[in-house]
């Protein structure tokens, strides 16, 4: 597929994709759904990437559905934003949550609705300090989806959550980083240096051990304690068995640095 | 008599454990369609291990990825009418139907069409958390042919059997262990090695007692009631005949761990 609402480049192990609607604030299409689709399943069959790295092109990280695509429905017809859902944002969220490898997300600019949403559900979360957090949502008479309703309240509380919900404000990046809704706050010049340095960092790390992991938070707000110390006894022992588990031990007791292989 | 692997190409077949056989299909390209071929060597492998007395539990699994997509969709092509009837294949199923010993199913992944008929003739079903079930044979424009109406519906009950065959949509892990239709889900990775430890655990158990007792639950749905209680009857009966019922009251009595011999 030849992509052109999303740039896909993969360099050190690291897949980036840049989503390239800049006129558009990077705002959602069924088109760039499908390229991003397309994307994370070039991804997935490729086992040299270990780390994904999500940011925007121009002055803004995303702003969410695209109200003016023909997804929406015209003004006459009833649309089924639920089958929008299925079709486009759920199973985005998904990819991202149940990814095999950490996926750093380089918040550039404003991050509203969806797109707001987007970047909270990646692993580790770095934003310019330029940037923000919008729950639009509620501007045009919508709840917060892609995955807002399950993510916000885990990360900034029940109360904050609802109060962001319901008013629509924005939320700075730097009061974001505060809230630990976000990772960390980075000067705008440094934002993509630091999230690329970051993002192939952990490209040359256990990556198997961070695909367990994810399984495990991704579980543990159903989970009672009892059964994540099971599900992490399960997972322990997959991790034990990787390549990368003896090359971690063999390297702490012969004193050198490890070499990941991702296995 | 050992199990050898002679000449087997669709199937493998390996000792995981004492008195534990492990059959693995072995078609990953077709993802494990059951075509003749795969079906002939299932059930000649099923025949020689019913009589081979160190063979106590025998293991059914597609590997850690897929169980079994369905039947061989060109095989079924090749087919009409008159010659479907003709088909060799439901005597390999009926082997796999007479097989006296328990059979453990370790699934993961997909589980369609003939692949969920095959693990429904297993005994006890462990799940991988990516396993899915399915009956899409009515997108072909046909029904299961190998007992899948049947099984199913005593496995998860009218309502869920007739969506799941009239639907041809799938049932995920999660939902399969709540109906019943599987024992246990663990990770996909550990699906195997739960299922050899289950399989163990009968193969430590007195052969005899084990073989009537899967004969006594699986003709539950082949008689009526009463005939079915007269058969549990006579198979507790005569199990009193046994030297392992004296071993296994002598060990509890005298508080160690029972050795059965088989007899």
């Amino acid at each position: 597929m030849d992509f052109e609402n999303i740039i896909l480049s993969i360099s050190r192990g690291v897949a980036t994709i840049t989503l390239n609607r800049p006129d558009k604030l990077n705002s959602f299409t069924d088109a760039m759904h499908a390229e991003l689709r397309a994307a994370f399943k070039l991804i997935g069959k490729d086992d040299a990437i270990r780390a994904v790295l999500l940011t925007g092109a121009g002055r803004g990280f995303c702003a969410g559905q695209d109200l003016s695509d023909r997804a929406m429905g015209d003004g006459n017809s009833t649309p089924d934003l639920g089958a929008t859902l299925d079709k486009n944002y759920n199973p985005l969220i998904r990819t991202i949550r149940n990814l095999p490898m950490p996926v750093v997300c380089a918040v550039n600019g404003v991050a509203a609705g969806a797109g707001a949403n987007l970047a909270l559900a990646c692993d580790i979360i770095l934003a310019a300090k330029s940037a923000s957090f919008i729950q639009a949502f509620c501007k045009i008479g919508l709840i917060p989806d892609a995955g807002g309703t399950w993510m916000l309240p885990r990360l900034i509380g029940l109360g904050r959550a609802q109060a962001l919900a319901m008013l629509g404000e924005k939320v700075t990046a730097e009061q974001a980083e505060q809230w630990g809704m976000i990772w960390k706050s980075v000067d705008d010049a440094q934002l993509l240096q630091e999230a690329t340095t970051l993002a192939e960092h952990v490209a040359t790390q256990p990556t198997q051990a961070y695909a367990l992991m994810k399984r495990a938070f991704n579980a543990s707000t159903t989970n009672d304690l009892d059964q994540q110390l099971d599900l992490e006894r399960d997972l322990q022992k997959v991790a034990g068995h990787s390549d990368d588990y003896r090359e971690g031990v063999s390297a702490f007791l012969e004193k050198r640095p490890a070499e990941f292989s991702g296995k | 008599m050992p199990i050898t692997q002679t000449g087997h190409t669709d199937i493998l077949v390996t000792a995981p454990a004492p008195h534990v056989a492990q059959i693995t299909l072995n078609r990953p390209k077709a993802y494990n369609a059951l075509c003749t071929n795969l079906l002939k060597e299932l059930s000649e492998t099923l025949h020689e291990a019913a009589g081979d007395s160190g063979i106590r539990a025998v293991i059914l699994t597609g590997g850690p990825k897929v169980f079994a997509a369905g039947a061989d969709i060109m095989e079924l092509a090749a087919h009409d009418e008159d010659s479907i009837k003709q088909d060799i294949r439901p005597n390999y199923w009926q082997a796999v139907r007479d097989f006296p010993k328990p059979l453990i199913a370790a699934v993961n992944g997909y589980c369609l069409g003939g692949g969920n008929e095959l693990a429904m003739h297993a005994d006890i079903i462990i799940a991988g958390h990516k396993a899915e079930f399915g009956q899409p044979e009515i997108n072909l424009g046909i029904i299961p042919g190998a007992g899948g109406t049947q099984r199913l519906l005593h496995a998860v009950g009218k309502s869920r059997a007739m969506q799941m065959v009239l639907t041809g949509t799938y049932l995920n892990a999660k939902d399969a262990c709540a109906l019943g239709l599987v024992s246990e889900v663990v990770q996909a990775e550990l699906c195997i090695e739960r299922a050899q430890e289950i399989a163990s655990l009968i193969a430590s158990k007195p052969p005899i007692a084990v073989q009537k007792a899967k004969h006594a639950i699986s003709q539950a749905f082949e008689m009526p009631m009463k005939d079915a209680l007269t058969l549990e009857r006579e198979a507790f009966c005569s199990l009193f005949g046994t030297e392992d019922r004296l071993e296994g009251i002598a060990a509890f009595t005298e508080k160690r761990k029972p050795v059965f011999k088989g007899k």
